[in-house]
């Protein structure tokens, strides 16, 4: 079977040059024999004379081995790296590592790859020798945990701080090309304590390299790429939902293709959605842990449910997450947060965070006296959009910049904060500037409450903002006063840099309260491991 | 007010040897006309005082001085030493009152621009000295307020600035020359000292823009190489002017923005910073970001350093909530192009901030540095106690 698959190959091989050159998604048996190929390959180069018995063996395994051979990968992933982000990328490494030999780490993933197969091959070899008995079974079966088990403990980091490592670039080039979604160029030059963190202009949206009309990336998702790399939509919350209205159109739009299974196929169809997705704008903690729960619903669809069900079902948990992860979540946070809210109270609100304008509004519609400074910052400036929507509701508010807040400070008895994500170690990750905010608030003794609802908890630690940050278009900080632009040529002065963080991390001793939902209500800042604990069991 | 008694002045100055009543300028002493002409220096006098009234008054909106401290400094100085050159005085009584009156003048002009203050002060230091000097009486005994004099002799001073001495007016023009040329090497002093605090390969960081501080690092990157964050400090944003000419001079500038202060503080080793003032308690008047970025010094234990030369050091103290803080336009904030919720928000654009002494390391000055306790000792140095109220 293998040698028939190699004399045709370089007729294959055309016709799938041809394919990708015209844009078109690669047909199943395309991909399959691309990836045969690169196993051939692999195998070739890397099994000699002592595997050479088991070799006959294994030819007879290819085509029925990928599609249980795609089932460990799977599995793994999903014990192996909390967080989504990694997710696309494992699965994608041990089919791309064959073509670079030059990868080190890959050389040796592949070689325990083969090595399990080279195992697992000789106890069915065995298994089939020795009929009857069972317990060979179950000794195959426990050689396949042990290497589960012990994978969590080896824990992949995220292509996105590691852009200063060649041989990660060109993994995720390879990909990329694989899942034809073009690549995004770093634009200017990068503060040398970030050179590990992607910089993009917004100039040159990814969008411009995708061939209209695309064929591979689903229109939904194109138009959200764009909506998220010129910053239309931003915010936890709303880059969480949008995203999730798109893989609802996706799923509607979806059908299965013959000889396939709709639980593996649908998450194989959107991981190259979230790579493109991941290029126009890393993703956030909040979108991460969404992706990660539609994969988990999508790989628990039964293989004999029928396609229209499946998809009605899917799209109902997608409307259940949404409403219970966010929208309860505010009204159930809201709750909380009025019984700290008294008459007469100065509130001190930063940047636009959905939630605390929730609860301010809510507040204010429950006849609650107090009025609201709102600080804002540069070059976001998405203090106003807090201060419109307040001032819509008829709150009486103050508006500074983030400069000023040690001379607004002394009059406030409040500061309320969203955030992006609480991580593991208690650290609240959030807009850049909010931990300046908790610490000139400490200063003067004035209680920090930060608002932030359950499905953004993260496992992630982090004790500063340098290792894993994003960094938004530096161009963003050029302004022009009174006719002077002076960092207009700033590429052309070589010393010269600027710095745009999106994020910061405000360490747990600035943070008073944290309120948040699922029935805790107000928990301090160190609890957070502890919920994530209780919602891992309970799910 | 002053105008018209200077009209009357011009009047009487071909008048000899007439005494007039209720004129401040002339009391009882009889009245030595100099041998300067006429009208004519004195309204060019008073056209200067004009002059540079207007320009303070013009210069101080806030955004940005359209001159720095130091010229602003030495044009008062200047000022000063014309006025004790061409106005009428006998005594040093006189020059002192004449002084005090234009003192007042420029100080009302201008508040926040504490400078002008603080070189009248000076000069009546100066001519304090000078009469004592010219009296004879040792100068420890008059400077020193011992509790002693204080309760034997009770208030000493007054009676004594009526002598005249001929030389005084020579001796205080020799010494406010002194003054203007220690003026003038203030910041060469300040960027002498800058290879002792900067090591290489450092990460400072500062706000705004000090010429004082970006003549200090400059001096320092002729010898060592380091790195210079520059917060950019909003809505002046005059930290991009700082980021530029630092850069040109080949020093690593990064330019951050206001909300990244902390976010950036752990990697940083010093901070070195100017100000607007300092004032008497130690603590600073410094342009608005400076005590986010203090607290966060303190919090990650970086030292913070202040450069300001010596004519900043101010007696006022920071309790005095009405004329501490300082106010520009809110557009600057929240520009009229939002449209309806200007009427319905208050915005405000504070200028400057209030920095307390416990979060600074060290002062460095043109005379060396000092820790920030030892400032009331500098400013015993610097002015007389009953100048300190004009």
């Amino acid at each position: 079977m293998a040698d028939s698959g190699v004399t045709e190959g370089p007729d294959k091989k055309e016709e799938i040059d041809r394919a990708k050159s015209e844009g078109k998604e690669l047909t199943k048996e395309e991909k399959q024999r691309l990836r045969k190929e690169k196993k051939q390959q692999k195998k070739n180069k890397e099994k000699k004379d002592d595997k050479a018995s088991q070799e006959s063996e294994k030819e007879k395994k290819p085509l029925s081995s990928p599609p249980p051979a795609s089932q460990p990968p799977p599995q793994s992933t999903t014990q192996k790296a909390p967080s989504a982000v990694p997710a696309p990328a494992p699965v994608s490494v041990p089919a791309s590592e064959a073509p670079v030999p030059a990868d080190k780490p890959a050389k040796s993933k592949a070689e325990l790859k083969a090595e399990r197969r080279a195992r697992q091959e000789a106890e069915r070899a065995s298994k089939q020798g020795k009929k009857g008995e069972t317990g060979q079974q179950a000794a195959t079966s426990k050689q396949k945990a042990p290497p589960n088990e012990l994978q969590p403990v080896v824990k992949r980091l995220p292509e996105h701080i590691q852009v200063d490592n060649p041989d990660v670039l060109k993994k995720l080039a390879k990909k990329l090309e694989r899942q034809q979604i073009p690549l995004r160029m770093d634009y200017g030059y990068k503060v040398s304590l970030f050179s590990h963190l992607h910089q993009y202009s917004r100039k040159a949206p990814l969008t411009q390299q995708v061939s209209i009309p695309s064929t591979v990336i689903h229109p939904a998702v194109v138009r959200l790429g764009l909506q998220y790399s010129q910053g239309i939509v931003t915010g936890s919350n709303a880059r969480s939902v949008a995203l999730l209205h798109a893989f609802k159109q996706v799923i509607r739009d979806y059908t299965t293709p013959p000889n396939e299974e709709l639980s593996r196929d649908l998450v194989n169809k959107l991981k190259p959605y979230i790579s493109f997705l991941n290029q126009c704008r890393p993703l956030s903690a909040s979108m991460g842990n969404a992706i990660k729960y539609i994969k988990k619903e999508i790989s628990n669809i039964p293989s004999q449910c029928k396609e229209e069900e499946a998809k009605s079902k899917l799209l109902n948990c997608i409307e259940c997450y949404i409403n219970e992860k966010i929208i309860l979540a505010a009204k159930a946070i809201a709750k909380s947060a009025i019984e700290k809210i008294s008459d007469g109270d100065v509130i001190l609100i930063y940047g636009c965070s959905s939630l605390v304008n929730h609860i301010l509004c809510e507040a204010f519609e429950k006849s609650r006296k107090f009025r609201v400074i709102v600080v804002d910052s540069r070059p976001r400036l998405e203090g106003r959009e807090a201060l419109r929507r307040l001032v819509q509701k008829g709150i009486s508010c103050t508006y500074v910049l983030i400069s000023a807040v040690s001379y607004v400070l002394p009059e406030v008895s409040k500061v309320f904060l969203g955030a992006h994500a609480l991580l593991a170690n208690g650290y609240v990750m959030s807009r850049v500037g909010t931990s300046q905010i908790a610490l000139v608030a400490k200063a003067f003794n004035v209680p920090v409450l930060v608002c932030c609802e359950t499905y953004k908890f993260c496992e992630r630690v982090q004790t500063d903002s340098f290792v894993s940050n994003e960094l938004d278009d530096p161009d963003d900080l050029i302004v022009t006063r009174k006719g002077k632009t002076h960092l207009k040529d700033w590429q052309e002065v070589p010393s010269l840099g600027l710095l745009n963080l999106v994020y910061d991390v405000t360490p747990p001793d600035f943070v008073d309260l944290v309120i948040t939902d699922l029935g805790l209500g107000m928990i301090p800042c160190t609890s957070v491991p502890v919920v994530l604990r209780v919602k891992n069991v309970d799910q | 007010c002053g105008h018209g008694k200077d009209v009357n002045l011009s009047q009487k100055g071909q008048i000899i040897g007439l005494s007039l009543s209720a004129q401040p300028y002339f009391d009882s002493t009889p009245c030595f006309i100099s041998t300067m002409p006429g009208p004519y220096k004195e309204t060019d006098l008073t056209e200067r005082v004009e002059a540079f009234l207007s320009d303070l008054k013009r210069g101080g909106s806030g955004t940005g001085p359209l001159r720095g401290s130091a010229e602003t400094a030495r044009e008062t100085t200047a000022l000063l030493r014309r006025i004790t050159a061409q106005a009428r005085w006998s005594s040093a009584g006189d020059l002192m009152e004449i002084i005090r009156k234009e003192g007042r003048r420029m100080i009302a002009a201008q508040p926040s621009e504490t400078t002008v203050g603080n070189m009248v002060r000076r000069v009546l230091k100066i001519i304090r000295e000078e009469y004592a000097r010219s009296r004879g009486s040792s100068e420890e005994a008059d400077q020193q307020e011992s509790l002693h004099k204080l309760l034997t002799s009770g208030g000493l001073s007054e009676e004594n600035f009526r002598q005249h001495f001929v030389a005084l007016k020579a001796n205080v023009i020799e010494v406010i020359n002194e003054l203007l040329t220690e003026l003038e090497g203030t910041t060469d002093n300040i960027s002498m000292q800058a290879l002792e605090h900067i090591h290489s390969n450092e990460v400072i960081m500062t706000i705004g823009r000090s010429r004082t501080v970006e003549a200090f690092l400059k001096d320092a990157a002729r010898k060592r190489k380091f790195h210079v964050i520059v917060a950019e400090c909003a809505p002046f944003c005059q930290g991009h002017e700082m980021a530029t000419s630092l850069s040109k001079d080949g020093i690593e500038t990064t330019v951050i923005t206001d909300a990244a202060i902390f976010a950036v503080m752990s990697r940083v080793n010093k901070v070195i910073i100017g100000t607007q003032t300092v004032l008497a308690n130690g603590g600073l008047r410094a342009v608005n970001g400076t005590h986010t970025l203090a607290l966060a010094a303190k919090h990650h234990s970086t030292p913070l350093i202040v450069c300001a030369p010596m004519f900043k050091l101010s007696p006022q103290f920071p309790n005095e909530e009405d004329t501490f803080h300082k106010f520009v336009s809110p557009h600057e904030v929240l520009p009229f192009t939002e449209g309806e919720i200007l009427s319905k928000v208050n915005a405000h654009c504070p200028v400057f901030d209030y920095v307390p002494p416990e979060l600074i390391t060290l002062f460095i000055s043109n005379i060396g540095g000092h820790a920030p306790s030892y400032i009331y000792r500098l400013m015993s140095e610097l002015y007389h106690p009953e100048d300190h109220e004009l």
